[in-house]
């Protein structure tokens, strides 16, 4: 029987089995950042343990991170304690850091692709839940606690009990105006938080196929909000020509970038691979999507209407109208009369030099509505350059957005950028947990396109036919 | 690590399906550089109001539950970020268990606990089980109607038994690794450096970029 892209890298990488039955894994590659660190890099210091493997660990800071000038010199003092404490660890363990300031500094998951630091067939760790996104570039790519961060500090390895294998096949072709963002929204919908819990996913069809690299990381960033261990896809040309077309200071050259692709190709799931479980969703029926409530399987096509407890499958009553009622919603508004107060476009979901692109193509020759915050929040460093050499920043600007530098933001509210209570936020990002953007601040999360058409609005729209009008 | 033999204590209910590691310690106490001080931010939005008062209408608050060390919660508990500060919050608010529902779906079920939450719970002595839903409405009826109600979690035989009269016992699973390493309280780097040298084999072959 033939082999998923996952048991590939999983066997690849099995140090041995251990009595209990579990996995001693290889880690080829741990991203570290400051807010799941400090606890890990004090827990070696205590016990006198060295780190195994220094060159396989990178470090930059984004959580803490204000995204004005601010950035420079931190006013908060814990925040800055924090950031201190990395860049000490870093220098003390010997740890490459793109620190604040540095050109590729960003958010985390930004930063490992744009370097080449991600590679398929590799296994990546962060101390952070979004390290799925890696999985777009055919690695095993997973997040842990701050306890197995000092685990692989130590022995570069992690004990794991060997998860199942879900196939999300997305066939078809969506729409206009439908993107991936909509597509994994669309399938935490369907099958609920948890529906991916025990499992690794790997995203497949011909709507996967035909997404860039940009957009596969959105959707592979998201699988954790299914609950499932990974998300992955197979790499094919476009992830080839994703790493090879640009200057990625640490991906392969030359003879061994050869080597590397010769082996790339032998990643992709056998033909007669069995997998544990597998959903086919049709792509070309899927709208733009919009979450009304407090987790992201809370979520409707934006024409329809905010819905009634009860009617909502996988959810109780209460459940409903918990979240209705955090959400200062009524049941049967329609969301194109719901307003905002503010919009985000950022994060690790939609921060990308791609997503810049599509709001800015919505925000150009348009203004942002009178009442509405408008920020728009680079993944990276480099994406910040990239975006002003494209002139992009001047239709942000022309729009009223503000135009910040590179970090998490108001993804989660940990530095300046946050919700007042009761404001209400379009988001690019990709939770909608309460408390999340700030306290007793309402998310509704959408894709780029939606995010900035709202800002015009000031109000949700179906970008399918607000572009008509 | 605390090793988790038996305990016994009182059992408080926060029933609500898909609490997140957000809800469990908000971003704000994330700043911290240690590992303590977590316990009293542990549900910090909901368990106070924003006069920073314990708010009346938090279950958690009730009178009832004082001194409780045994959380019966919903399904998907410890969703979303990594944060283990939510563990150690858990464990520095006085909690040894949570006990919550796989949710049934057909033929498949949802666990009920997120996969990086409870490898973070096992790596700090707090212990999870998943009960059925069915056992979990019974326990929760039972918490209802007696008051201040305790229950001995023996990890050994697996079993709860509440401190009804006659007293109802819960039989539980869980993975013989997870058991042993609460057991002896285990400290799982000490345990993977016995196997040094076969990382070191590992490294000596493994090419990353090659098959
Ligand atoms: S952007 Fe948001 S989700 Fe992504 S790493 Fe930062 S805080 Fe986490």
């Amino acid at each position: 029987m033939g082999k998923t892209l996952f048991e590939k890298i999983w066997t690849k990488h099995k140090v041995r089995e251990l009595p209990d039955g579990s996995t001693l894994l290889y880690i080829d590659r741990h991203l570290v950042h400051e807010v799941t660190s400090p606890q890990a890099f004090e827990g070696m210091r205590i016990a006198g343990h060295a780190i195994r493997a220094p060159h396989l660990a990178f470090a930059t800071m984004d959580h803490n991170v204000p995204t004005t000038e601010e950035r420079l010199n931190i006013d908060d003092p814990v925040s800055k304690n924090q950031v201190d404490a990395l860049r000490k660890n870093c220098h003390d363990f010997g740890v490459k850091l793109f620190d604040i300031g540095d050109d590729h500094q960003g958010i985390v998951h930004v930063i490992g692709p744009e370097m080449g630091i991600t590679l398929p067939g590799l296994t990546i760790v962060c101390g952070d839940s979004h390290t799925s996104t890696h999985g777009a570039f055919g690695a095993l790519a997973f997040g842990i606690g701050t306890s197995e961060v000092e685990h692989v500090l130590v022995t570069q390895t992690l004990v794991q009990r060997k998860p199942g294998t879900y196939k999300m096949a997305f066939e078809g072709r969506p729409g206009p105006h439908v993107f991936s963002k909509d597509m994994v929204l669309k399938m935490i919908g369907a099958i609920g938080t948890a529906g991916g819990a025990g499992s690794v996913l790997e995203f497949c069809g011909e709507a996967v196929r035909a997404l860039s690299m940009e957009a596969r990381m959105t959707m592979c960033n998201m699988s954790i909000e299914a609950g499932a261990r990974a998300g992955m896809i197979a790499p094919d040309d476009t992830t080839i020509d994703y790493i090879t077309s640009k200057e990625r200071p640490y991906a392969p050259r030359g003879e061994n970038l050869d080597r590397a692709v010769a082996y790339w190709r032998t990643l992709p799931s056998d033909t007669d691979a069995e997998f544990d479980r597998s959903l086919t969703i049709d792509a070309a029926r899927i709208a733009p999507q919009v979450t009304w409530g407090t987790n992201p399987g809370m979520v409707i096509d934006i024409d329809q209407p905010v819905p009634e407890p009860g009617s909502t499958e996988g959810y109780s009553r209460s459940d409903v109208d918990n979240a209705l009622a955090y959400m200062g919603l009524k049941p049967g508004t329609k969301m194109t009369d719901v307003p905002v107060d503010v919009v985000f476009i950022g994060s690790c979901t939609n921060s990308r030099i791609e997503d810049l692109r599509q709001a800015a193509a919505i925000l150009d020759g348009r203004k942002k509505a009178d009442q509405v915050d408008l920020l728009v929040v680079p993944g990276s460093h480099q994406i910040r350059l990239q975006a002003e050499a494209e002139g992009l920043d001047k239709i942000f600007k022309a729009a009223g957005a503000q135009w910040r530098y590179a970090g998490c933001s108001m993804c989660l509210a940990m530095n300046p950028d946050q919700l007042q209570p009761r404001q209400r936020a379009a988001a690019t990002s990709n939770r909608n947990f309460e408390g999340r953007q700030g306290k007793d601040g309402r998310t509704h999360l959408v894709s780029p396109e939606m995010a900035a058409a709202a800002a015009v609005a000031g109000k949700f729209v179906d970008i399918r036919q607000w572009l008509n009008t | 690590m605390k090793p988790f033999t038996i305990h016994t204590g009182i059992v408080a209910t926060l029933n609500r399906a898909n609490i997140d590691t957000d809800a469990i310690i908000p971003k704000q106490f994330l700043k911290s550089i240690e590992r303590t001080g977590y316990g009293p931010n542990a549900f910090f939005d909901w368990r106070y109001t924003s006069a920073g008062e314990p708010n009346p209408d938090f279950e958690l608050n009730q009178k009832r539950f004082e001194g409780r060390s045994i959380l019966v919660t919903g399904n998907n508990f410890g969703c979303g970020s990594s944060r283990e500060h939510a563990v150690w919050a858990l464990v520095q608010d006085g909690y040894r268990a949570i006990i919550a529902p796989a949710k049934e779906m057909g033929e498949k079920s949802l666990p009920a606990f997120a996969d990086i939450f409870r490898i973070n719970a096992a790596k700090n002595g707090l212990l999870v089980i998943e009960l059925s839903e069915d056992q979990v409405d019974k326990l929760l009826g039972l918490i209802e109607t007696h008051k201040g109600l305790k229950a001995t979690i023996d990890l050994v035989e697996q079993k709860i038994v509440l401190g009804t009269d006659p007293a109802h016992t819960f039989e539980f699973d869980i993975e013989p690794g997870t058991k042993e390493r609460l057991l002896n309280g285990m400290d799982d780097i000490a345990q993977t450096l016995r196997y040094e040298k076969d990382i070191t084999r590992f490294e000596e072959s493994h090419d990353p970029l090659g098959s």
